[in-house]
């Protein structure tokens, strides 16, 4: 029997359609739900309006991370607000019998590090959270994305949401990556080319020899930052590095269970000849270390390159003028040897157990950069044991910095890790919009071997230079 | 959660004439940690519209008083970034019905059709249109008819359709949400999941 060639994205969706809808949404059947306290509180109050329950609780997750204090987790969170979402989270959970790992819990830490450390991540599967970093996820070859309150509210009460189907891309990236290149390079220099809403209304499946040779957690960074391009999402097709990953986590199938997991895991992949809406591709040896210099993560560059002209730049003049104004800096400027106030270390981006090694491995024998402020935050307390059992915090105390504990922080900065206004700050996060990481603060994005570079040398410096032969 | 239905606006407008408009500068991250949906119109565009010390910032569009309306027209690929449906619920409790933009971000499209903010994208001839009318006259009018799917710029009466979905029509036009229309085929979906692998 032939068939109409199909991608990996086409084979996940299909397969999870319960209706389709006649020149409207497709009814879209979700497996795993992963909730936090931000965006919960006002779908759990719609079900107490409308009068719902949950109608899978074994489905959702909870786990507290936005909002959560990175110094002294063992004390009462001192501001009221955050405390009072904490709670929420905690009560809706236990009132629908939903898994929460709260504060203080062993397995607490940022809802898409703890997803897929302990095998609640599977191939195959459809995954939502109201956090648009949820496309995470994507890096199993799940269909991972981010939704809203109200469709938090849809997929508690009815396991749904209503979507329409993307367009399909594909990224492919072949050859072989220079010394000191990392995942959040490749993705930061795929998003510079494609621009900050070039893929928008598209689901991406990266391909191609970088993303197979590249490690989960690599996997993870780049479908992370697949929506600063738009994109709904992206996904990796899985192989053996995945499945090397998976087995023996927590909640991956056992046994019997895991034979037949992993015969149908085998099959998620994009047949030859399927058909995409939109192809890239790229040479890995293009690729530098990269940094941002403006306000999307689009804006971003060759950390040795000067500052491009609006012209070059494209977009509109006046929005790319308001844009460097902010940052404080100007067209055709180089960025190395620029001042560096903060770094900030962690995120669902670059908080993984391979990115403090990376950071490690430029600190070590080195001492922070007296004016630095350093924020180190772990994904989760999985990877802050990491860290600690690996002899990475004998590295970083010796330089002189200081490991905090897990959550989200200085990534949308709203517990007190703020960068102050009209400081510099080089972040392995994801976003560098006005304000993301505190009222006027200035974020450059970047990749952890970066940011170890501007945190010992405390000016932004090409992290080549300082690699270990 | 129960919105306006929606068919015809006739309104003034409010032009921001800004590409990329993120949700954090909708909604800055530091304003969500309301456990309800109310007053988030107070916080809307917080940094751009107020100084640190709370006095109003004098060039910011909200705070000009020639301009008023429930209609907002912004620049290409509004609503980027983080997916809090914060930044819907704060236009819309600011006053806002609409956004017309060039384009628009998806996950901000979904949430603002889901609780009752209509987004419209136009052509960026069109939009560079209305920005001109409203510079020439601040008190221009648009039309959005939603049952004809057309925005009307109405000194000029060049008019351009727009795309949404019959199924997303019919529920903005009734004020439904997609919550009614899953609780209605539960037996659908609870076979469905019967037979699901996870
Ligand atoms: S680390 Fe940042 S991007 Fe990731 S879940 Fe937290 S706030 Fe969202």
């Amino acid at each position: 029997m032939s068939k109409t060639p199909a991608t990996l994205f086409d084979r996940v969706w299909d397969s999870h359609v319960v209706r389709q809808i006649e020149d409207g949404p497709d009814v879209f059947f979700i497996d795993r739900h992963f909730i936090h306290e931000v965006t919960s509180p006002v779908a759990f109050l719609g079900l107490e309006t409308r009068d719902l329950s949950v109608l899978f609780p074994e489905k959702t997750f909870a786990t507290a991370d936005h909002n959560t204090p990175t110094l002294n987790q063992h004390l009462p969170v001192q501001d009221l607000l955050s405390a009072n979402q904490l709670k929420a989270l905690e009560v809706n959970s236990a009132k629908y019998h939903i898994s929460h790992w709260g504060l203080g819990n062993p397995k607490n830490g940022i809802v898409h590090v703890v997803g897929p450390e302990n095998g609640i991540t599977l191939p195959g599967m459809t995954i939502v959270c109201g956090d648009s970093h949820t496309s995470t996820h994507g890096a199993f070859g799940a269909i991972a994305f981010g939704i809203g309150t109200s469709e938090v509210e849809m997929v508690l009460s009815s396991q749904c949401i209503m979507q329409q189907k993307p367009k399909k891309m594909r990224i492919k990236v072949n050859g072989k990556p220079g010394k000191g290149i990392t995942p959040k390079d490749v993705t930061l220099y795929g998003i510079s080319k494609l621009t900050a809403s070039g893929a928008t209304g598209y689901f991406v499946e990266y391909a191609g020899e970088v993303f197979e040779n590249m490690s989960m957690e690599g996997r993870m960074t780049v479908c992370n930052m697949s929506i600063e391009m738009g994109a709904r999402g992206g996904m990796i097709a899985p192989d053996e590095t995945t499945f090397a990953y998976l087995k023996g986590r927590d909640k991956a199938p056992k046994g019997e269970a895991w034979d037949k997991a992993l015969a149908y895991w085998k099959t998620l992949k994009t047949d030859e000849g399927a058909f995409f809406d939109k192809e890239y591709a790229f040479d890995a040896a293009d690729v530098e270390p990269m940094i941002t210099y403006g306000t999307n993560p689009g804006m971003g560059m060759g950390i040795t390159r000067h500052i491009p002209t609006s012209q070059v730049a494209g977009g509109s003049k006046a929005s790319y003028e308001k844009s460097l104004d902010y940052m404080g800096f100007h067209e055709g400027e180089s960025m190395l040897g620029k001042k560096v106030d903060y770094v900030f270390i962690g995120s669902c981006t670059n908080g993984r157990i391979e990115d403090f090694r990376d950071f490690a491995s430029i600190v070590k024998g080195r001492k922070k950069a007296a004016h630095v402020t350093a924020w180190i935050v772990p994904g989760s307390h999985i990877v802050e044991q990491q860290i600690k059992e690996e002899g990475i915090l004998d590295i970083l105390t010796e330089a002189g910095f200081q490991l905090r504990q897990p959550g989200c922080s200085a990534c949308l900065a709203m517990n007190d890790d703020k960068i102050p206004a009209g400081k510099y700050a080089v972040s392995t996060s994801n976003r560098n919009f006005e304000g993301r990481q505190g009222p006027g603060a200035r974020t450059m994005l970047a990749s952890p071997l970066v940011a170890a570079a501007a945190a010992v040398t405390g000016v932004v410096t090409d992290p080549r230079g300082l690699i270990a032969e | 959660m129960a919105y306006d239905k929606f068919t015809l606006l006739r309104s003034s407008a409010v032009p921001m004439p800004i590409e990329n408009v993120d949700t954090d500068q909708i909604i800055p991250a530091r304003f969500l940690k309301a456990t309800e949906r109310t007053g988030f119109g107070d916080n809307l565009f917080r940094d751009w519209r107020y100084n640190t010390d709370g006095s109003p910032k004098k060039d910011f569009v909200l705070n000009n008083p020639i301009y008023s309306g429930n209609i907002l027209v912004a620049g290409r690929n509004f609503g980027s970034g983080s997916s809090r449906e914060h930044a819907a619920w704060a236009l819309y409790d600011y006053g806002f019905r609409c956004v017309v933009s060039s384009f628009f971000a998806d996950i901000f499209k979904n949430n603002s059709l889901n609780i009752g903010l209509l987004p419209v994208q136009v052509s960026p001839v069109f939009l560079d249109k209305i920005f001109t009318a409203l510079e020439a006259n601040p008190h221009s009018e648009l039309e959005v008819n939603l049952p004809e799917q057309t925005l009307t710029l109405l000194a000029t009466r060049e008019s351009e359709s727009f795309e949404i979905t019959t199924y997303k029509k019919h529920n903005m036009t009734h004020g439904y949400d997609d919550i009614d229309y899953l609780q209605a085929m539960k037996a659908d979906i609870q076979s469905f999941a019967a037979k699901s692998m996870y």
